[in-house]
């Protein structure tokens, strides 16, 4: 969580965004290393004012991207964690019904005495409506992440985070919300953004998204880096990393995805990595500190078991290349 | 450059990046902010407002590469004049062609060795010509041909002709100039129509034949063609991902029994807290389960193999897929799928059981003996054959008790369906148990029919 501590020093810049160069330089003022095809696709996101979907396997940075953007902006983040199930009533608004339960028993009693003077049934009626509507209002309503985007004066930066987790029907559910910056509410009519947030959707590709959806979203596929923007990543997110150590492990990360596995580390593990041999002092790299340490990057039990044996070729290969 | 843009976008398509209108909006909004100076700039934003996934992209940067891909020409400056020596003759000027000479562009532009204004020049007659209207490679020639007559080779021609004919060495040094000039200028609108072709057209050649190939008959004379029968699997694997992606996303839910409190109390503030409507909850009902039934024998068999094919990558959406082949036994033949995959399966499968006489009811009983255990009322079973039985016993009454234990039967047959009973086919004497029966004799409808199947499990 560097960049939330980070975010009290850096200053709320809209010069950031007047060209794709400041936005590299504005990002990686806020420990985000952006290559120029990231820097231009959230440029013109911000500029058309239109979402932004950003694909790539886990751990590569995209959430990451959102909290950057927020602190660059010094604007609120608010995120919404897409899951199966996810609906309506948890993402844009539910009605606080304990709250109106509790009032409509509190109020029981005095409707006699308020219909009591009602001239006939239909005036009783008549303000019983009135009084219905009273119970579907603002003080009633308990907005959800997508309602509180909407509703920030300011504007904000509205992470939908991993929205192909979500069931078809919540997907249509959102083009209103990320054409048009509003949202409908039966009771209360439409609800519009004051100023539109920034919309960053996240995929893992667990599903394909509908056209509809896409058509509406820029769209960003971040690769796994090379191995200079990756040191330049490690540099920043590890400040007081030796660079020969980085070098190292740089190499041998890039080493390993260019083998078969089950989850190739990505750039969140590399980091771990860096932080985890920082804090065993090592400064650089060896194969018994690698095999002790190989837990960090690879996740699977078949996957360390079939590269334990080939560590130290994997650390020659590593420092040889440049 | 409105009009790059809209080729561009053209060429997008054909290379299978799907634009919408509202997308080429964007990305004329993008180029109108960004601008054209910076070309990597250009490059990334458009990518971002017209590629939609990781496939997409990398087609569009290869048909950006491409597209944009500006080759400076290559013309033979005039040669220096040698030092020392006696200097060469000065070189005629066009005015001493002819007054039309002095008046041709081309001719202007090839002595000055303007690459820039010639690349302006052809664009302008591309655009006369409609070369990226290319649709088939055999339009390379003709297009050339049009290209360089709209660029005004003819009168080069002319020019290079009657300078031959001036009096002293100038002319023949401007004739042997403009001759280089227009070889290079003929084989740069060679090279421009190729780019044109490999943008517009090489894709759209391939659709061309899978289109074919999906209406090919599978069980045609002298079976299929090697190189066709990779194509065709590619072809099944995106027809099945198709299909996945459709019905992977359908969330068929269905009562369960259990109360949904909170939704019930929600939908009861309307009527004063009266719970009028019971909200229940409610789960995903089960994907199908498939039971695959194939005759290998050498008139089906490769129908039996797209079947398997398109079955076995359908994973995603099938929950339980059991495959079964017979001619004369039957035997179940997921094991041998798993080991070699569909494409060498069917041979294994008929090395085992391969050049047998066909005999359905003798198949049909071992299937009752062995296997009825997996036949339940969410089974759809899969009959490929063409129920010619050589005159055995049908074993009528088997096909009956899979009917009643499963969900539905589905016979496809690779014959047409006035071949049916002729012979001897069994097929109207099964018909009265198949709740679908339908000839299936080419890809396209193969994915109908699985289609079909998948359907049934969604709500209608």
């Amino acid at each position: 969580m560097t960049i939330l501590a980070q975010a009290a020093n850096a200053s709320p810049s809209t010069d950031s965004f007047a060209s794709v160069d400041a936005l590299v330089q504005g990002l990686a003022g806020v420990g985000y290393i952006a290559s120029r095809r990231i820097a231009t696709a959230l440029y013109m996101s911000v500029h058309l004012q239109k979402p932004i979907l950003v694909e790539g396997v886990a751990g590569v940075g995209k959430t990451e991207l959102a909290l950057s953007t927020a602190t660059l902006l010094g604007l609120p983040l608010i995120r919404m964690q897409c899951y199966e199930g996810l609906d309506e009533s948890k993402a844009l608004y539910e009605w606080k019904y304990g709250k109106q339960l509790l009032y409509t028993q509190i109020l029981k009693d005095r409707m006699g005495a308020e219909l009591a003077d009602a001239a006939g049934m239909d005036e009783a009626m008549e303000r019983l409506h009135g009084m219905g509507d009273m119970f579907f209002s603002e003080p009633f309503l308990e907005p959800r992440p997508l309602m509180k985007a909407l509703r920030e004066d300011d504007g904000c930066v509205l992470l939908i985070d991993e929205i192909d987790k979500s069931d078809e029907a919540f997907e249509a559910f959102l083009l209103e919300v990320l054409s048009a910056y509003q949202a409908s509410v039966p009771e209360l009519g439409v609800i519009k953004a004051k100023t539109p947030p920034i919309v960053f959707l996240t995929s893992n590709n667990v599903r394909d998204l509908g056209d509809a959806l896409k058509r509406r979203c820029l769209h960003l596929h971040i690769p796994l880096p090379e191995a200079s923007l990756e040191r330049r990543i490690v540099a920043s997110r590890v400040p007081n990393i030796e660079e020969r150590l980085t070098h190292q492990l740089v190499g041998f990360v890039q080493a390993l995805r260019g083998m078969d596995l089950r989850k190739s580390p990505s750039i969140s593990e590399t980091v771990d990595w860096a932080r985890a041999l920082i804090l065993m002092h090592a400064d650089s790299l060896d194969a018994a500190m690698v095999r002790d340490t190989l837990n960090v990057i690879l996740k699977y039990e078949q996957d360390i078991q079939m590269v334990e044996p080939q560590v130290s070729e994997l650390l020659r290969t590593a420092q040889t290349t440049p | 450059m409105q009009h790059q843009m809209e080729d561009f976008i053209r060429a997008l398509r054909a290379a299978d990046v799907k634009v919408s209108p509202a997308e080429s909006i964007d990305a004329h909004e993008a180029v109108a902010r960004i601008g054209y100076a910076d070309r990597e700039l250009l490059k990334d934003a458009l990518c971002a407002t017209l590629a939609k996934s990781e496939d997409e992209v990398a087609r569009f940067d290869r048909a950006f590469d491409n597209f944009f891909a500006r080759d400076p020409f290559d013309f033979a400056t005039p040669p220096p004049p040698p030092e020392g020596g006696e200097a060469a003759p000065p070189e005629a000027r066009l005015e001493d062609v002819s007054e039309e000479a002095a008046g041709s562009e081309l001719a202007q532009i090839i002595l000055a060795g303007d690459s820039t204004a010639l690349s302006q020049a052809m664009e302008r007659a591309a655009q006369a010509a409609q070369v990226s209207e290319i649709r088939l490679s055999t339009q390379k020639s003709r297009l050339t041909r049009r290209l360089l007559d709209e660029m005004g080779v003819a009168e080069i021609e002319k020019i290079i002709s009657q300078a031959r004919r001036l009096e002293g060495e100038g002319g023949a040094a401007l004739a042997d100039r403009l001759e280089a000039g227009r070889k290079v200028v003929a084989a740069e609108a060679q090279r421009y129509v190729q780019r044109q072709h490999d943008l517009y057209a090489s894709e759209s050649g391939r659709q061309l034949r899978e289109e074919l190939l999906a209406r090919k008959a599978l069980n045609a004379e002298g079976g299929i063609d090697p190189v066709d029968l990779q194509v065709m699997q590619a072809l099944v694997r995106k027809m099945a991902k198709r299909l996945a992606d459709r019905y992977s996303r359908r969330r068929n839910r269905a009562r369960k029994g259990h109360l949904d409190v909170r939704r019930t109390l929600r939908q009861s503030m309307a009527y004063g807290g009266v719970p009028f409507n019971v909200v229940w909850k409610t789960e995903r009902v089960d994907k199908p389960k498939i039971i695959a039934i194939c005759d290998v024998s050498k008139s089906v068999a490769a129908a039996a193999q797209f079947l398997l094919t398109f079955l076995y990558s359908l994973n995603e959406v099938v929950d339980r897929m059991d495959a079964y082949a017979f001619s004369g036994r039957m035997i179940p033949v997921n094991q041998i799928l798993d080991e070699h995959g569909v494409d060498k399966a069917i041979l294994e499968v008929l090395k085992l059981i391969g050049f047998q006489q066909t005999d359905y009811g003798r198949a049909l009983q071992d299937f009752a003996e062995n296997h009825l255990d997996k036949l339940d009322r969410h089974t759809t079973v899969i009959f490929l054959g063409d129920a010619r039985s050589n005159y055995a016993d049908p074993r009528l009454d088997i096909m009956r008790t899979i009917h009643e234990r499963s969900r539905s039967v589905i016979w496809l047959n690779p014959e047409p369906e006035s071949y049916w009973n002729q012979g001897d086919s069994v097929m109207n004497r099964y018909l009265p148990f198949c709740h679908l029966a339908k000839t299936c004799n080419t890809l396209d409808q193969l994915e109908r029919i699985i289609e079909d199947v998948l359907r049934q499990y969604v709500p209608h």
